[in-house]
């Protein structure tokens, strides 16, 4: 509960915490610990943002510029071939259309898959957490048990089940797919953040004679807007890098950008254009990264509620 | 005919049983106050008698139809929260309009409800503000007023003037009186103000874990507490108790250690036995100082211990046989730490408790 | 218009049952239905399908005298351990360092965060491809003149779990960073004053005073943590395929593996009761834990 409760009341705990008396001493002038703190920092943010450059610069080179072997060096001579191979024709096995493919079936696997997940999980964490019923905080238990399960555990019954369905391969099967194992995070988040509304909203919304859907559409959801742009944030980005899923249930027509991705990479035959690669992983890369530079702290509100204990 | 009717309701949570068997019958028009300290059940009573919460065991009447297990909407109740409960994404109109548009009321009957409400409460300006822009006197005028357009019979309000502060809390409990004398209207209302309960209510009902301990007027609860609990929990300062035993040789009397005191025409309820352990409980305001207590049937001097000057009166800190004992005098008065001052009391307006049960004498 | 008789309590609250029905047909078909399917199979003869032959331990009997199976579980336990430990040493320091009133606080978490943000498909290539030893940083460095200069960690069968290790590790650490710094900005603030007059240095008020409060946070993160170490699965596949020959190997891949592509779903489904049995045994005394402690909180 910690964690959650801290990123609601402390929206910026960076400016509020300024004037405060508290965390460590505060150093004010520039002195020797100061120095050794930013260089600390400094050094971690270099390896943690040099992948990311040793992508872009890789991107943009020829082959022949690559085989010179300095990962580090700027193009001498930008080139945006790779990213357009890496976006039209480069080889996913057997076809060579590019990953506009992938990129436009993980648009269709993912946007159906928000909106389902987070649609059932929040009327989930909206009756667990108003209508309590006997036995919906055991049922609930399970379900955020089953979120530790390792997912290897369930997958061949799920195909079974799936298939049964006629739902195995095909981007219905996906979507189901991700809607359940969806289910437990955004539950726990959705029935967290209802438990905190004021509970006699709850009540005066039932003397004004609203019901359980009214009470949920007209009062809960329009002043929980913080909430499901979390969510949105963590099924957008959850989904879209997911590749376990996508290469078992969507099909090979369905398969999204991550599975595609790697067949680029993994299943080429003949010269290896690292080049080409480069491009490709920054073209998957570009959807989540783009949503977590926008949505800062939602992100990390997302990221955070997963230790939130039910 | 009774307004509310209730029967043998008792609740219960898994183990703990939060109200037993009460009984409880409010008059058409009545204003009652449930009065208590925190957790002795008065506000789940209040969302028993709303349908917020599902009895265990009981029945409910309102206005003669048993609504035991019927909706919230169905009782013919408005309600009013502490927290106001406001809707925060629609404005004032949107707040007061809500229910109606719910139970599909005519649009010219809203219009016409809403506006007689909004001046009733003097809200007509604040109709297109969203809460969020409201002071918190504002919000909870409003919070009246969605019970007010409701149309109904009863309101139950629930600690409505906690969340304010002391001076807003004294306009509002004004003028929620103002209201009720207004439109005659049942009320029952929760709070632990004691000042609330004794300026607003016809009756007041004190509970504690979950048993009513007296219902009465303001004036007999505080005259004629029925047992020390509540004779305790009303009054401010709290009343003197004197460890003690009931005496009956020539005539009633109080003794302990160093002290004797005539009983004379203390109305008793019950009588004792001789030497029954009992408490004499004298609230601080009948308490006379000086030469006022050479007149009263009981006097004695003290010697002051502690001074807590209030501006408008004064109070005193002492011992009695030992016993811990404080009084009120004049704000004006001048008394030192040290002083000796004579002091006294008349034992009709003092309250005997059993020791071992706690019940009136 | 009187109702004074008491519902039927299975159609109170009808409505709430209805909207729950997803989440009851989730946990008992999927969460319990599937993985007790899943366990009752694992003690069948299934081959390319599953059949109702039973054979009692027989699955789990090959399944501890395959090669590939011992060295999967081996690289999982020191991929586990050392990941644990590093994201947590790492993530724990980061989050002391941004703790300390600097500037551009949003800024440096923003960086440490953003590739949690990625696919585990996307880092395993990054990876591959930076630490690739003919073309990455080993050939970098030997081109500035360091001839000799060897860091060809992927190629090496006895070394590239530490390639996945390295790759892994910039992945999570930022996780486990951000909730360490909200652990840590959890603390009751009054402690860093009484800290401080009682003369206590920072680094010590870190490690015998707030690291113990934090235990809470601690222990959800490491519940977390390894409950995603054991899935393992994406990055090994991005990244190295299991190579070099079956040295990256790991026990998620492995039931992948034997499910879909060799076909012998026993020993997939041997393989993942293990795994089941193996988060149980993390996750049960985290659970005993939480739950003894709300109760002695009532």
């Amino acid at each position: 509960m910690t964690v959650e409760s801290y990123e609601i009341t402390r929206a910026k705990p960076s400016k509020s915490s300024a004037k405060e008396p508290s965390g460590a001493k505060p150093l004010r002038r520039i002195n020797p610990t100061r120095i050794m703190l930013y260089s600390v920092l400094l050094v971690a943010a270099v390896y943690y943002l040099l992948p990311l450059y040793v992508m872009m610069m890789t991107s943009l080179k020829g082959l022949p510029e690559i085989r010179l072997g300095n990962i580090f060096a700027p193009p001498m001579e930008v080139t945006f071939a790779p990213w357009a191979k890496a976006w039209d024709t480069a080889c996913t096995g057997l076809y060579c259309e590019g990953l506009k493919v992938g990129f436009w079936n993980s648009v269709r696997i993912t946007i159906p898959s928000v909106i389902m997940s987070i649609t059932i999980a929040s009327v989930n964490g909206y009756a667990l957490s108003n209508w309590k019923f006997k036995g919906s905080e055991v049922f609930f238990t399970i379900l955020i048990f089953g979120s530790f399960i390792p997912y290897q555990v369930m997958l061949y019954p799920l195909v079974i089940v799936t298939r049964e369905l006629g739902i195995f391969g095909s981007l219905q099967g996906v979507i189901f797919i991700h809607t359940i194992f969806g289910m437990p995070i955004l539950t726990l988040l959705f029935r967290n953040y209802f438990a905190a509304l004021p509970e006699e909203l709850f009540k005066a919304a039932r003397v004004d004679g609203a019901g359980f859907w009214g009470i949920f559409l007209k009062v809960l959801v329009p002043m929980s807007a913080p909430i499901f742009v979390v969510a949105v944030i963590l099924q957008v980005t959850g989904i879209w890098n997911d590749f376990l899923f996508g290469v078992i249930f969507a099909g090979v027509k369905n398969f999204p950008m991550t599975v595609q991705l790697n067949n680029i990479v993994n299943t080429t035959q003949g010269v290896k254009e690292y080049n080409v690669n480069m491009a490709a992983t920054l073209l998957t890369g570009a959807v989540p990264l783009a949503v977590y530079f926008f949505s800062g702290r939602f992100f990390v509100r997302g990221v955070a509620a997963g230790a939130v204990k039910g | 005919m009774n307004s509310i009717s209730i029967r043998d309701l008792s609740l219960k949570f898994g183990e703990a049983t939060v109200l037993d068997q009460l009984n409880l019958d409010v008059a058409e028009g009545e204003f009652l106050v449930l009065l208590g300290a925190s957790g002795c059940g008065k506000s789940t009573l209040l969302n028993c008698i709303a349908g917020l919460l599902d009895l265990s065991e009981g029945q409910i009447i309102i206005n003669g139809t048993n609504v035991t297990w019927a909706e919230p909407k169905d009782r013919g109740i408005g309600m009013v929260f502490q927290s106001y409960a406001l809707y925060p994404q629609m404005t004032v109109r949107g707040n007061l309009t809500f229910g109606l548009k719910n139970a599909k009321v005519p649009r010219e009957d809203i219009e016409h409800r809403v506006n007689r409400a909004a001046q009733m409460l003097q809200i007509e300006p604040l109709l297109n503000r969203k809460p969020g822009q409201l002071s918190g006197g504002q919000r909870q005028r409003v919070a009246i007023g969605r019970a007010l357009v409701r149309d109904v019979d009863v309101f139950l309000f629930d600690e409505p003037l906690s969340n304010l502060d002391a001076k807003l809390r004294a306009e509002l409990r004004v003028e929620l009186k103002r209201l009720h004398q207004k439109l005659r209207n049942t009320m029952i209302y929760v709070t632990h103000d004691q000042v609330e309960a004794m300026t607003l209510a016809d009756r007041i009902a004190i509970m504690r874990d979950g048993v009513i301990q007296q219902l009465a007027d303001p004036f007999t609860i505080y005259n004629q507490p029925v047992n020390k609990y509540v004779a305790s929990f009303i009054g401010s300062p709290a009343m003197n108790f004197l460890d003690g035993a009931y005496g009956i040789d020539e005539q009633p009397s109080f003794t302990s250690n160093n002290l004797d005191i005539a009983l004379g025409r203390y109305n008793f309820k019950t009588r004792a036995e001789d030497n029954r352990p009992i408490y004499l409980g004298i609230r601080p305001e009948h308490v006379h100082v000086g030469n006022a207590a050479q007149e009263q049937p009981f006097n004695s001097d003290i010697s002051v211990e502690v001074v807590e000057p209030m501006g408008s009166d004064t109070l005193v800190w002492t011992s009695l046989d030992n016993q811990p004992f404080h009084f009120r005098m004049d704000g004006q008065a001048t008394v030192n730490v040290g002083d000796r001052l004579p002091i006294g009391f008349d034992p009709v307006k003092a309250s005997l408790f059993d020791k071992t049960s706690e019940l009136r004498l | 218009m009187s109702i004074a008789k008491r519902p039927n309590p299975l159609f109170r609250n009808l409505n709430a049952k209805i909207a729950a029905l997803p989440m009851i047909a989730t946990t008992l078909v999927v969460f319990l239905g599937c993985s007790i399917w899943t366990v009752i199979y694992s003690f069948s003869k299934s081959r390319a399908l599953p059949v109702n032959e039973f054979v009692g331990f027989a699955q789990y009997e090959r399944l501890f005298r395959t090669s590939r199976w011992l060295i999967s579980l081996e690289n999982i336990v020191i991929y586990g351990v050392l990941s644990l430990l590093i994201s947590f040493v790492i993530g724990f320091i980061l989050a002391a360092l941004i703790d300390q009133k600097i500037r551009f606080e949003d800024t440096f978490r923003t960086i440490y965060l953003y590739p949690f943000a990625l696919s585990f498909i996307v880092t395993g290539i990054v990876w591959q491809w930076i630490l690739n030893p003919s073309l990455g940083i080993q050939e970098t460095v030997r081109s500035w003149g360091f001839e000799n200069f060897t860091f060809d960690l992927i190629a090496n069968r006895g070394t590239v779990l530490y390639a996945l290790l390295i790759a892994g590790i910039w992945q999570g650490t930022g996780f486990v960073m951000v909730l360490m710094l909200a652990g840590i900005r959890g603390v009751d603030r009054e402690i860093w004053n009484a800290a401080r007059i009682d003369g206590i240095p920072v680094w010590k008020t870190y490690l015998f005073v707030i690291v113990p409060m934090m235990r809470g946070v601690m222990v959800t993160t490491l519940v977390i943590v390894a409950a995603g170490i054991v899935k393992l699965y994406d990055l090994v596949v991005a990244m190295t395929q299991g190579g070099p020959g079956i040295a990256s190997e790991v026990p998620a891949k492995y039931v992948y593996d034997f499910m879909f592509a060799r076909a012998n779903v026993g020993q997939a489904l041997a393989a993942s009761t293990v795994m089941l049995t193996t988060v149980l045994i993390i996750l049960i005394p985290w659970v005993y834990l939480e739950y003894g402690k709300k109760k002695a909180q009532r």
